[in-house]
């Protein structure tokens, strides 16, 4: 792995017709270049939903109708749903994978570098529409980020036909950022890059970039059946018509199930680079990591209908669906499982992408737990659509997805900008998070249990303390990612000097070429052993 | 960039992604029958074979009484009245029985409506059988008449036996823009 030495003038040597200002950006084929682009849209849309949810847990403050009408309440929840979806959490993965699969696996940059431009290209105009929706006549989107017929359709605004658009859109753009994955994996690593010796981070991705191609044209299909059914008149989910509207549910979820694991198995190669790092070990069980991340993959397409016990399912189906749920949790088991064997007599330390994977680990175990907990049908029938599935969600996506993409920016930041971000400032942030975090979510399970609704402005005076507890932990959330913010730019206008490989117990190509990572990188391939 | 050897075949593996691309946005489509066909063959959801069933020819299991029970409601914003004459009948497992319902449009148009018909338990819809029914078809009402509509229906007696209650219910939507012509030529009579 030292072939990489003289590479230091490389970025000298290429007069590279890069034009400069904003063409550069806007032209741009560089992976890093894209990945910076995805990086830092994502965080835009992190912090617009985000304040989308401030409205939310404002309005939820106190019981009663005060800040919102009900009707602007559900296009919050609908777009801040939508928006940290499709805007924050898939965005920022493939930001990350641009940025360092090519360097990963010893690639000058992605296979389809043009597609590239337009993958991340077409986003903002997706979430422009997205958003100009909300200032429509009858307002934006405001059935739920799942869109269940016959809310999108028949009871739906007119702006809906520019929610489905803007899906598309979405859609195409994950689908060419998958595309793009799967090629450079299959024909960019470099020679002795087998693929059993690819970082985690590459196998986790290869492995959600086919479930991206396997799911994202069927939600597709299902938006596009919403628009015929609301404007052209056929009926997929009219009952009238001779259609179902339970059949909505089926292709939805046939695609959000798949969808969950999108969000989850780049957070599991994030977690298993950093874990093994700040151990000063190698990663306990790397073969089983992969098959543990196929199986997870394979099982998410048998178990969708998970989400939709309480539509009068045959007992038999509920069965077969609670136990292929349960199944889930062998495969992640196994991976919690590793993690923890690899910070077994490690040596460990405490910088914040270590802190963060840690909290990671433990949290989205709480998370995944209480995912066990609804896959059990009989109880589910109470926890359906109540705020204990808002709890579960949010444990696995926020303090699962979310703070593993912390975990990331802070581990790869000295590569990315060649300066060290503030250490103290960013423990802040770390710690800042994680108590606002479970003040937020923690409560929510309790208020689930005792029957507190989900998507409704209004509630029983008796979840008056609760709500105002989650309330409050949200607001001090929201504020804690200014603080991420603020070390981002600190660490991209200056700071400590960053060596090639900041992290003692790093391992991987990315940490042989300097910091920060010259614009382009192993133009010749590097010998893997 | 040049260094690099030999430049892999990228357009092979790109064509055969967007080939399973192209794949699954149609196999989303063809969730649609497929559902239908698995909810027909299964009785899942409590869908039915909408078609008329033979008369029946079974013999009378008096061993068993399974009480069938009548919902009706209507779609949202339709303007008709729409009930059972009995709530529920008790009857055998191969027996034959008639149930009248009630329809009233309860406006000054002349409307076309029709019923969607759902059973529950889902695997009941296997063994309930129509020899007659109002859903079959269409129904046209001139405006403020009511009418009469039988359902002629009997029980497999091979109906699983844990099975003790039938519901099956029936919504009423409003089909007036899109009425078959036959369902229209009905309407199209004057009515005095």
């Amino acid at each position: 792995m030292s072939t990489v030495v003289g590479e230091v003038d490389q970025h000298d040597d290429h007069h590279h017709h890069a034009p400069s200002g904003i063409t550069r950006w806007l032209f741009t084929t560089n992976h890093k270049d894209i990945g910076s682009l995805y990086l830092w849209f994502s965080f835009i849309m992190f912090l617009v939903g985000g304040s989308m949810a401030m409205v939310i847990r404002a309005e939820l403050f106190q019981p009663g109708l005060q800040l919102v009408d009900p009707h602007f309440f559900n296009q919050m929840t609908t777009v801040h749903g939508l928006i940290m979806v499709f805007g924050a959490v898939m965005p920022a993965f493939t930001g990350l994978a641009n940025w360092m699969i090519p360097m990963m696996i010893g690639a000058p940059d992605m296979a389809l570098p043009r597609m590239n431009n337009w993958s991340f290209w077409i986003l903002p105009f997706a979430f422009t529409i997205l958003l100009a929706s909300l200032f429509m006549e009858g307002g934006g989107p405001a059935f739920g980020w799942t869109f269940y017929a016959p809310l999108s359709t028949t009871y739906s605004s007119d702006s809906t036909a520019l929610f489905v658009f803007s899906v598309h859109i979405m859609g195409i753009s994950s689908i060419m950022g998958a595309i793009n994955v799967i090629v450079t994996i299959m024909n960019m690593r470099a020679p002795g890059m087998s693929y059993m010796k690819m970082p985690l981070f590459v196998w986790t991705w290869f492995i959600t970039a086919f479930l991206l191609i396997a799911v994202m044209p069927v939600l597709a299909g299902a938006v596009t059946m919403v628009l015929t059914d609301k404007y052209f008149g056929t009926s997929f989910f009219d009952a009238a018509g001779g259609g179902d509207p339970v059949l909505f549910q089926h292709i939805f979820w046939f695609f959000g199930h798949p969808e969950v694991y999108i969000m989850i198995l780049p957070s599991f190669g994030i977690v298993s680079a950093i874990i093994p790092a700040f151990s000063r070990k190698r990663l306990f069980g790397y073969a089983s990591m992969v098959y543990a991340t196929a199986a997870i993959a394979g099982l998410s397409f048998l178990v969708w209908a998970h989400h939709m016990f309480t539509t009068g399912m045959p007992v038999f189906a509920e069965l077969f669906f609670m136990y292929c749920t349960m199944l889930i949790s062998v495969p992640t088991g196994v991976k919690v499982f590793n993690w923890v064997a690899t910070m077994w007599r490690g040596s460990i330390s405490f910088e914040t992408p270590m802190l963060f994977a840690l909290a990671f680990v433990i949290l989205f175990t709480i998370g995944g737990f209480s995912g066990l907990m609804l896959a059990i049908t009989p109880v589910d029938f109470q926890y359906h659509d109540t705020y204990f599935v808002v709890a579960h969600f949010h444990y696995v996506l926020v303090s699962g997805a979310i703070f593993s993409i912390m975990a990331a920016a802070y581990y790869w930041l000295p590569k990315w900008t060649g300066h060290m971000y503030d250490e103290k400032l960013a423990k802040t942030h770390f710690w800042a998070s994680l108590i606002s975090v479970n003040v937020l979510f923690f409560p929510m399970h309790f208020a689930g249990l005792a029957g507190m609704p989900r998507r409704i402005p209004d509630y029983s005076i008796a979840f008056a303390d609760i709500n105002q507890i989650v309330s409050i932990g949200g607001f001090a959330f929201g504020l804690s990612q200014l603080i991420f913010l603020w070390v981002v730019i600190k660490c991209v206008k200056g700071g400590e000097k960053a060596p090639a490989k900041p992290w003692e117990g790093a391992e991987g190509l990315e940490w042989t070429v300097p910091s920060p990572a010259p614009y382009h990188t192993f133009d010749t391939p590097p010998e893997v052993k | 960039m040049s260094e690099r050897p030999t430049q892999p075949d990228n357009t092979r593996i790109v064509r055969r992604l967007l080939l399973t691309v192209v794949g699954m946005f149609a196999f989303g489509f063809a969730l649609v029958p497929l559902y239908n066909v698995f909810c027909d063959i299964t009785g899942f959801n409590g869908r039915f074979t909408d078609g008329q069933a033979a008369a029946n020819t079974k013999t009378v299991d008096t061993s068993r009484t399974i009480n069938v029970q009548f919902i009706t409601r209507v779609n949202k914003g339709m303007p008709w009245g729409f009930e059972p004459e009995v709530q529920s009948v008790r009857v055998h497992p191969g027996e034959t029985k008639v149930v009248n319902f009630f329809a009233k449009n309860l406006t000054g148009k002349n409307m076309v409506a029709q019923a969607i018909p759902s059973v529950a338990p889902g695997e009941a819809s296997l063994y309930l059988n129509k020899v007659e029914c109002f859903c079959f078809n269409q129904q046209p009402l001139a405006a403020g008449s009511d009418t009469a509509m039988p359902m002629q229906f009997y029980l497999d007696p091979e109906i699983p036996e844990h099975i003790h209650t039938v519901t099956l219910s029936y919504t009423m939507y409003d089909m007036t823009e899109n009425a078959q012509p036959d369902a229209l030529a009905a309407l199209a009579q004057p009515v005095n």
